[in-house]
């Protein structure tokens, strides 16, 4: 006789899972990837590699280690946590060992010290993104600028990017909306293209990783404040189409703010979320002492994500 | 199209047996009748070993208020009065009866024409369907004829035939309709009359094309009968999703449907109904499916309730095949699995789904990483990744404070968790403590 | 400089001296008059918060304790006699003598472990599985094996053993009787521990007819009522095809245990397992061996059939 299986119900699964989310979200990474090696050339490629590589090791070591867990390194988290920290480091050669210290504190600290995925209350990647910001300020800024594409060799010429430009009292001149738009300026590897991080955010909510609601309410935040500034002194702000285009907001309000463990459960929540991230990153960006503030209005956020989560319901069938 | 407004998913549909046209299963050895296959209390048995019984004789009693009567499916003597162990192995007080020959009551009507004038009082229809033992057939067994007294004060403005089927696999309420379309609507009709209501609403699914034409066409002959077509969403067969999806209105948190003016009843229910009030029959047969995507055939049968699991299974398909994982009476996201083949069927059993060892298995749970799935898929409108929080943590009182009493258990929650946890096991386990906590303050 | 670091001490003085203005008369406004014979009391118990006295916690106990002046129906099972004798000290009360006790598990996994009928796919919670069905052994009054007992325990003295069955550690059990509470078949009581450590209890709870009971594990209690007769002492009940021993009434005599047909019978803490005693010579072999033992570790001894 066979020994059946016995469960409460239901007794199947639309065998949606987490392994399959977080690899979507690598696959939707893909694109930014690419653009960022074809601008910053090798450098690029390999600070990637690194950051992944590092941080998919130190999840497995402090599982196998420390925690004394299975391991769950193929579940795809490590590798996304990996790009997405790639991502926020400028492409220079001198990132390589700086990029490992970084995946360290995002992985240890960030992640598996609160008990690993699902557990967080910051996101991983930021949190060793703005770790490495406060402890390696110059390396951290040193911006390579794409000139061309596919450059080879490590010499990557390096400028200011258009928002530390901004800072300055240089309005970012010469930078056109277009290039902005592909990808044609200083940055971050993963942030300088925005048509490469729209392309991939686009696979996302296709298939249903993400909701629109946080992306839609942080870019518009930061496009109206930033609009509104704009039009009170148009010399002493920058205007919001290069806002969004520029910086951070692209990559952060379509991957890093939508990271679902560290953002608000019901969709209200996620629109005063995406609106706190987009009013706290201009802010961060015109009366701060840094030139970007995504990393750090993403964080706060993050850090009243249970708070959004009490306050904010889903609408009940009835009551 | 019409459909609940929020909520739901969409599992694979799979009715594999949509075109297996209904069987009669032919009759066993002996019979094992349980006393309790209705919600509430058990029947009490009315018959002692050796006492002779006929094809719908009334065998147990319903003297509790919740309650409905239970009568013999075969005829034969009575071996003894005892305890039977169930679909899962727990003991129940049952009827064995020895079956000899198929000698029916004379009072049942057994002839093939179909009598569409009722001419009884709407009191006298429940006291028949009481008699009859006729209770919902859509999964939860309630006594019928509780439903359609309705208490002082309120008022039914709505009826509402269930023929969603929006479980996955099943498939006898979609046979029913294709084969005998005009006893349904007369049962409706006797319904209808029952409760008085002006309009009786039928919810079909619309991946149902050819029962919702077939069912169009038959109504048109009646008065009063309205086809429904809803959009295929699961649960939209849930009680208060259909009154939602047909009717629009919401039935509040902690009330019953009659509150906002509805009474719903299953489509397998309403062809019981006609069987009772116009042939005499009482409800001692079940329309039962018998499919899985690992089984050589597919069928729907008529079977006389009492039979056993493995005498259905050996009838229609020999043998279990090897790779049988689990074995579930009803469907797939709100039935519930069985373990015990020699257990005889109840009255509601809407099916034998066989599912392949690798289909069966859970895949192991991890950790929750808060992406809000099982909220988007609640159409309640619930938090199950809190309560699974505050379930493991023994909160109570707070899962109360978050209406944990309003899920209605469809499991829409399990099945769209990509952690796979077992959601719907947890908060069902709150709920049991809720109402235990509540009883224990009283 | 200087300047400094002057005014800066004397901002952050002067700070200090408010706040702890502002501390004292709140502390004393809001003083909470309370016996200090609770804080005593409390002192003494072990702490732990198990809740087997009934009460919310140990600071609860301790205040019951304080209010009625007397241990009449308190009882910190884990502090034993020794708290209490501490407790009745503080109060200046007397205390009565609690025989020491202990969890006993009451199902015996030794046959039905490779007779599972099914396997539970679904939350790991004897309360949820035990809604659902009878469990994998089939019997619908045997130990279901998620553990919801080893969950509750605070003093980490009850463990799944290798076949299923959860397995009580003596030594670390404090009879608080958060496992019996927990377990949702109410297998688990509290017994005594008995002298020299050694027990003698039914471990079946199945109250199904011999038969039927039978059929579902070899191990189960069928209610045939000879250990009933062969009990010197009458300690044993049969009621609802079930026996029961009553420990205030055991010897530990162990003739139950040989005449048990099924080994429903199990016997804890003798040194050498149960002999069915010869028509004259009864006990003779077994006795000697129990003196030469002089501290009794509390073993299973399973009884083979």
């Amino acid at each position: 006789m066979n020994i059946l299986n016995v469960s409460g119900s239901p007794h199947v699964h639309s065998d949606e899972s987490t392994k399959k989310i977080m690899w979507r979200v690598n696959m939707a990474l893909v694109p930014a990837l690419l653009c960022a090696i074809a601008y910053f050339g090798l450098p690029a490629l390999l600070v990637s590699l690194v950051s992944v590589a590092s941080c998919v090791l130190f999840q497995w070591l402090i599982e196998k280690f420390i925690m004394k867990v299975p391991t769950s390194i193929g579940d795809g988290s490590a590798v996304v946590t990996g790009l997405l920290l790639a991502f926020n480091v400028p492409a220079t050669a001198q990132m390589l060992w700086i990029v490992v210290i970084g995946a360290l504190v995002a992985i240890g600290i960030g992640k598996m010290s609160f008990g690993g995925l699902g557990k967080n209350p910051f996101n991983p990647a930021l949190v060793g993104r703005v770790f490495l910001l406060i402890s390696f300020p110059v390396q951290m800024t040193t911006w390579p600028v794409a000139e061309g594409l596919f450059p080879m060799g490590f010499d990557v010429p390096t400028g200011a990017t258009p928002l530390g430009a901004f800072k300055e009292g240089a309005l970012g001149e010469g930078v056109t909306f277009m290039d902005a738009f592909l990808g044609h300026i200083g940055g971050s590897m993963g942030e300088v293209s925005a048509i490469a991080i729209l392309l991939g955010a686009c696979y996302l909510l296709w298939k249903k990783v993400i909701s629109w609601h946080i992306p839609v309410a942080f870019i518009g935040t930061a496009f109206l404040f930033s609009g509104i500034l704009w039009l009170i002194d148009p010399t002493a702000y920058m205007d919001p189409v290069m806002t969004i285009l520029t910086g951070g907001i692209m990559l952060g309000a379509c991957f890093m703010a939508t990271d679902m463990v560290t953002s608000p459960m019901a969709k209200s929540g996620q629109l005063i979320f995406g609106f706190g991230c987009g009013l706290l990153t201009i802010i961060i960006r015109n009366w701060g002492s840094y030139p970007e503030g995504v990393s750090f209005a993403i964080l706060i956020m993050n850090s009243v994500t249970p708070l959004l989560n009490r306050w904010f319901k889903p609408t009940r069938f009835a009551v | 199209m019409k459909t609940f407004r929020m909520g739901g998913v969409h599992p694979e549909e799979n009715k594999i047996s949509n075109d297996a046209a209904i069987e009669v299963m032919p009759v066993g050895k002996q019979m094992v009748v349980l006393m309790n296959q209705h919600l509430g209390a058990p029947a009490t048995p009315v018959v002692q070993k050796g006492d002779k019984v006929k094809v719908g004789q009334l065998i147990g009693e319903a003297q509790a208020f919740m309650c409905a009567n239970v009568h013999s499916p075969v005829s034969g003597t009575v071996l003894k009065v005892d305890t039977c162990k169930d679909a899962f192995g727990m003991a129940k007080p049952a009827v064995y009866i020895n079956v000899e020959g198929d000698e029916w009551m004379e009072t049942i009507d057994r002839t093939p024409d179909i009598k569409r004038e009722c001419t009884l009082e709407p009191q006298q229809i429940v006291a028949k369907l009481k008699e009859m033992g006729i209770v919902g057939l859509g999964g939860a067994t309630f006594p019928t004829h509780i439903k359609y007294s309705i208490p002082e004060g309120k008022k039914a403005e709505y009826l509402i035939v269930n023929a969603a089927e929006c479980e996955p696999y099943l498939t006898s309420d979609y046979r029913v309709m294709m084969e005998h379309a005009e006893e349904v609507c007369i049962g409706v009709s006797i319904l209808r009359k029952a409760l008085g209501v002006p309009n009786a609403y039928i919810g079909i699914e619309s991946n149902k094309p050819q029962a919702i034409a077939k069912m169009q066409e038959m109504a048109k002959q009646f008065e009063g009968i309205v086809i429904e077509p809803l959009k295929v969403k699961y649960p939209q067969g849930a009680e208060k999703q259909l009154i939602n999806a047909v009717t629009g209105r919401k039935v509040p948190s902690g009330k019953l449907p009659i509150d906002v003016g509805c009474v719903v009843s299953n489509l397998g229910s309403c062809f019981a109904v006609y069987e009772a009030v116009q042939k005499n029959k009482p409800l001692i047969e079940n329309i039962l499916t018998v499919t899985g995507k690992e089984l050589p055939s597919q069928h729907n049968y008529i079977v006389r309730i009492g039979t056993t699991y493995n005498e259905i299974i050996k009838h229609s398909i020999g043998a279990l095949p090897e790779t049988t994982g689990k074995v579930i009476s009803g469907g797939t996201m709100m039935g519930k699995a069985v373990v015990n083949l020699d257990a005889p069927t109840v009255k509601g059993n809407s099916s034998v789904l066989v599912m392949g060892e690798k289909e069966a298995r859970r895949e192991p749970e991890t950790n929750c990483i808060r992406c809000g799935k099982c909220m988007e898929a609640c159409p309640m409108g619930l938090e199950p990744y809190l309560f699974s929080a505050l379930v493991k943590n023994g909160r109570t009182e707070e899962a109360r404070e978050h209406n944990i009493l309003d899920c209605i258990e469809c499991g829409c929650c399990f099945f769209s968790c990509p952690a796979h946890k077992p959601l719907t096991d947890e908060i069902r386990l709150g709920k049991n403590r809720v109402r235990a906590m509540m009883a224990a303050k009283k | 400089m200087t300047q400094q670091i002057l005014i800066a001490v004397l901002v952050l003085g002067a700070l200090g001296i408010i706040f702890a203005e502002v501390l004292y008369i709140v502390a004393q406004k809001f003083k909470v008059v309370e016996d200090p014979l609770i804080d005593e009391v409390a002192e003494v118990l072990p702490g732990a918060n198990c809740g087997g006295c009934g009460k919310a916690g140990c600071r609860a106990f301790a205040e019951a304790c304080v209010a009625q002046h007397s241990l009449d129906g308190l009882r910190c099972a884990p502090g034993g006699d020794a708290v209490a004798a501490k407790i009745a000290e503080l109060l200046g009360c007397a205390v009565e003598q609690g025989e020491p006790m202990v969890a006993v598990v009451r199902c015996n996994p030794a046959n039905c472990g490779d007779k599972r009928r099914s396997n539970y796919d679904g939350l790991r919670s004897c309360a949820f599985q035990n809604t659902v069905y009878t469990g994998e052994s089939g019997c619908p009054f045997g130990c279901l094996g998620c553990g919801d007992c080893v969950a509750a325990c605070q003093f980490d003295a009850i463990h799944m053993g290798p076949d299923g069955v959860p397995v009580v550690d003596a030594d670390k059990c404090t009879a608080c009787g958060a496992c019996a509470k927990a377990c949702p078949r109410r297998i688990i009581e509290l017994r005594n521990k008995g002298k020299k450590e050694r027990r003698v209890y039914v471990s079946c709870v199945n109250k199904e007819k011999g038969a039927v009971a039978m059929k579902t594990c070899a191990n189960a209690c069928i209610g045939c009522g000879k250990c009933a007769k062969v009990c010197p002492m009458e300690a044993i009940t049969v009621e609802g095809n079930l026996s029961y021993i009553d420990y205030k009434k055991c010897i530990a005599c162990r003739k139950c245990v040989t005449e048990c047909p099924t080994g429903a019978i199990k016997d804890v803490g003798f040194p050498a397992p149960a002999v069915k005693p010869a028509p004259k010579a009864a006990e003779a072999p077994s006795a000697p061996a129990a003196e030469k033992v002089e501290i009794p570790v509390a073993e299973k001894v399973e009884v083979k059939q």
